[in-house]
Order: structure tokens, then sequence, then C-alpha cells
């Protein structure tokens, strides 16, 4: 009797686990047709993208998209110019971050938790309510066209400053004494003990930002009008203006400069999630 | 004696960390002034001007305000915000939990059906919108043509101001999927298991499993997921500019594009920054919201 009800009982969970990947799969074809889409779309001549009945495979494969794609604008200046806003971008929020983690989770003076507060509060206080203002302070500041209008703004995350205050608590203070007994002054404290021993949370911090700042639109739409500063988003964006019937080759730009994003994801899809966790635990 | 000596010790000790304390903010504080509370003042007292971003602003008063609300257009504006809000939230965070629950089984392949749900969370919209408008394309994309195929009707998604809203609602879903899912994910996996072993020894079968302990205990993770979806929906942007540009006649208009063309086409920035005030306001409520719920649920 056991026996049997454990028979069944299993055969059930076969079938429920064979249902669960079918779903899974339904919805991984949903998610990814698209992309198929786009890479099948970059390789067809002109003519097959208007084909009726649609085809799902190009007949002749047209790799010369690529080629016309990436002639018909200065990629590599794009390429350039979002490379260095994200690279910027992540040491100075990092650096910036970080001291200020320190000097929330580890120093003692009056005021710093109140301080700490109003900082994560302004977490909720999102760029499209201020952008209009900020628009005038960048200009003031003679920044318009310049990189460092979408550079140095991103460098203030307060959302950053909270993750690394959270594990620079967790770090043992018995390191901290040792190393001032040792003699070690405050800037050697925080380079020493906490930047190296909180890898996990500064690589979290990497990866966020460089999605966040390599996909962004809204901030260099506003504050970068000339061509010469033009990120990669904006590029495609302007590509996708000029040339809109030649489907094919706005998607295989659209595919070019997903590339990195991609990369970076397979390599630190760990420290990704956990970011987001974290950002949910936070709530 | 001893004792006193260790209080100077400590105080110095504080005094010290005092000056240090402050120097290591110094850089976030700088920010947060040239970057937050300057620009959040800019904003209310822009609010209350008549300003075209490059004369001196005129003080007019609650007037952009007395304005704004009988402005037939930002009224329009607010009430698609308001359905794109209704329909990407719910109906995103339900999907979001469904996908997270198939994930949270004991099946093979789980990493790698988690990153093929979460890659359109990663890429930016400028390089997914594309490829969208023309799936929507009402002659030669591909939904239609699989509509066509299954001999259904086949709508004309963009070019239709009836069909525009749900065709960047479904975009935007399909988005946001994968985010949300972590976020569930990591709260199922804190359900412990002897709730469903209990359960299971109940005989309770898989929906009441998920309705009776699973929907309850993520009461806090759900709350979450909901209010940090509304604010992000009100502040959507790309994917109107990319997709439909707010149109066609102005069904996709949401508040976060009529500000940008106020401010940076039309230069209204006076009119604009009482926008973006309401805006502020709404995101304000919704964030007090989320922490008074919170707290009620955890009391």
């Amino acid at each position: 009797m056991v026996k049997k009800v454990k028979k069944s009982y299993n055969n059930s969970k076969t079938i429920n686990k064979v249902l669960i990947h079918i779903l899974l799969i339904l919805i991984s074809l949903a998610m990814l047709m698209p992309f198929f889409f786009m890479i099948s779309t970059s390789l067809k001549s002109t003519d097959e993208v208007f084909a009726i009945p649609y085809k799902w495979i190009p007949e002749k494969v047209m790799w010369e998209n690529y080629v016309y794609m990436w002639e018909n604008a200065p990629w590599i200046k794009y390429f350039a110019n979002t490379a260095i806003i994200t690279v910027a971008v992540i040491l100075g929020q990092v650096f910036v971050s970080s001291m200020a983690a320190y000097s929330f989770s580890r120093l003692e003076f009056k005021g710093r938790d109140a301080m700490f507060f109003i900082y994560l509060g302004t977490m909720m206080i999102p760029f499209q309510v201020v952008m209009i203002p900020t628009f005038s302070i960048i200009k003031d500041l003679g920044w318009v066209n310049e990189l460092k209008s979408v550079i140095i703004p991103a460098f203030f995350s307060p959302f950053a400053t909270f993750l690394l205050r959270q594990f620079f608590l967790e770090i043992p203070k018995e390191l901290e004494e040792a190393a001032k007994i040792d003699g070690c002054g405050y800037f050697r404290i925080y380079w020493e003990i906490m930047m190296k021993n909180s890898k996990p949370a500064l690589t979290t911090i990497v990866i966020f930002t460089f999605m966040w700042t390599w996909n962004d639109f809204i901030r260099p739409l506003i504050f970068l009008n000339n061509s010469e500063t033009w990120t990669l988003a904006l590029g495609l964006a302007k590509f996708q203006g000029t040339y809109t019937t030649q489907w094919n080759q706005m998607m295989a730009g659209s595919l070019i400069t997903m590339i990195p994003v991609l990369v970076i994801f397979v390599l630190g899809q760990q420290y990704f999630i956990q970011g987001i966790v974290m950002s949910g635990i936070k709530g | 004696m001893k004792n006193k000596n260790s209080i100077e010790v400590r105080q110095s000790i504080l005094q010290k960390e005092w000056f240090w304390g402050y120097t290591f903010l110094l850089p976030a504080i700088i920010g947060f002034l040239i970057f937050t509370l300057i620009p959040v003042s800019m904003s209310l007292y822009y609010s209350l001007t008549e300003y075209d971003g490059i004369t001196k602003p005129i003080f007019v008063g609650l007037d952009n305000y007395k304005s704004l609300f009988k402005d037939k257009e930002f009224l329009m504006t607010l009430k698609n915000t308001f359905i794109f809000t209704i329909w990407t939230v719910p109906v995103g965070a339900f999907l979001s939990l469904i996908c997270a629950q198939l994930l949270n089984s004991k099946i093979r392949g789980k990493k790698l059906y988690r990153s093929i749900i979460f890659i359109p969370n990663i890429v930016s919209y400028v390089a997914v919108a594309m490829v969208w408008q023309w799936l929507y394309n009402e002659d030669y994309g591909l939904i239609n043509t699989l509509l066509g195929n299954l001999g259904l009707y086949q709508p004309p998604w963009l070019t239709s101001a009836k069909w525009a809203m749900p065709s960047v609602i479904i975009m935007t879903i399909w988005k946001n999927l994968g985010y949300n899912m972590i976020i569930f994910l990591a709260g199922l996996q804190g359900i412990p298991n002897s709730y469903y072993e209990a359960a299971d020894i109940d005989g309770a079968n898989s929906f009441q499993k998920f309705f009776r302990i699973t929907i309850p205990l993520l009461r806090n993770t759900t709350l979450f997921v909901l209010v940090t979806s509304m604010i992000g929906a009100f502040q959507t942007f790309d994917q109107i500019y990319l997709l439909t540009a707010g149109g066609p006649n102005r069904a996709t208009q949401v508040v976060v594009y009529l500000i940008y063309m106020n401010a940076f086409q039309y230069f209204k920035q006076g009119y604009a920054s009482a926008m973006s005030c309401i805006l502020f306001a709404i995101i304000f409520a919704a964030t007090l919201l989320q922490f008074r719920l919170n707290r009620d649920n955890n009391s």
C-alpha cells in the first residue's frame, strides 16, 4: 500500500517536472524570439526582409549588412565614448561611495546616522524629476556636450553607498584594531582593511553600474547634443532615425551594441543577481 | 586617575574621528548638494515661474499648477501613465511570480532558464525597441504573420491609437519580467521547505500550496515588487521615446515624455518643472505607502 502510494506520488512528480519544463521552454522561446528575429533579419537581403510568407532563416546569408552598417556611422567613436563614460562612472562611484560608506559605518561623529538616512532618502528622487534643473547646472558649469556631463553626476549613488556600508559593517572590528596598533592611519585602514575585504560587494557595484551606464539613454539624450560625444545607445537611436527602412542594418547595429553587456552578464551573472536580491532586501 | 585618562583619550579619538568622518564624506556631500539638494530646490522654484531655459525666470506664483489642472493634454497624459502602470505592474508582477515559482522546483537547467528569462532586462531599450517595432509591423511583422496563420484578428499595433498602448505594455512586461522574477525567487527560497512538506502530508495539491502557503508568505516581497515597479512605471521614458514617440495621436504620451518635450523641445521649462513636481509628489506618496505597509507588516 505504502509502496503503491509512493509510486503514484513519484509518477505525478515526474509528470509535474515534465510540465514545468514544457512551460519554461515556452517562456524561454517567447523571451528569445525577438533576439532570434533580430539575428535573422540582420542577415537578410532587403528584398527578403519584406518577403511574404515570412522566412525564418535567410536564403542567402548577407554578412555584408554588417559591413554597410559599420561604414554608415562612426561606431568606433560611439564605442570609445561609451567605454570612457562607463569606466569613469564606475571608478568615481566606487571611490565616492566607498569613502562615504567607510565614514557611515566605522567612524563615529555627531549626526552621522541622520546624514546617512538623508542620503539614503535621496534614492527616491529619480533623475526624471530633477532633469530640468540638472540641465541648468550642467549648462552653468559649461559641461554641455562634454562627456563629464554624464560622468560626474553619476558618481553619487546612495544605492552603492548603502550596499558597501552593509558590507563594511560585517568586517570584523579586530582587523581594524590590529591595523591601528600597527600605526595605520584612516586612509590605510579604509584601503587595506575595508576595500580589500569587500571584493564581492565591489564586483556587484561594478557590474550594476556597467549595465546601467552602458544602456543609459535619457542623460546622453539631454546632455550630449554633439555627435562627437554620442554614446552607443544614443548613436544607435540616431542611426535608427536615419536609416529607417534598412531593417537589416538596424538589427545588425543593435546586435553589435549588445555584445559588451551580454559578455559582462555571462561573466558576472551571480554578482548581478546578488545585487538585485540585495536591493530587494533593502525595501 | 586612570579612568580620567581613558576618557581624555576617547575624547581625542572622537575629535579626530569627527574630522576624518567628514573628510571621507566630503565628496558625497558635495555631490548631494550640487546634484540633489540644489536641483530639487530649483525644480520647486522653476515650477513657480515662466522660464524658457535662456532668459531670466519670471515669477508667476501657482499659475503653472492652475493651468496644468485645466490642461487637457496633461490630464490625458496622466491618464495614459496610470493605464500603463495599472497594466504593466500587476500583470508583470504576476507573470514574474509564475516564472519564479516554476524555477523554484528541483529541475535541471534552472540556471539556464533563469538567464534566458533575464536577458531582455540587461540590454538597452534602444537595442530592442527597433526589433519590436518590426515585430509589430502591421503587414510584415512576425506577430501578425503568426496571428494570420492561426486565422486570428491582426491588430494594427503601433499605427493605431487603440493598440499602441497595449503594444508598449507588452514590450515593457517582456523586458522587466526577469528582474522581478529574481526578487520573487529570493523570496521563495526564504520559505522553509518544512511548510510544503507538512502540506504534502495533509494531501494538499500544488494550487492549494501556492495560494495557502506561497502567496501569504511572500507578502513583503510582493509589496516591494509592486511599489518599486510602480515607481519605475511612473518614470517610463525610453520605450515611449523610441517605440511610439508618444503617438499615434498622443495615445502613448506619458508624463516623463511630456516633461521632456516641454522642457527640451518647446522650452517651457517652468511649466515642465511644475509637472516634475507633481510627478515627484506621486512617487513620494508611493514610497511612503511602501514604508507604511512594510511597518504594518513587520509589527
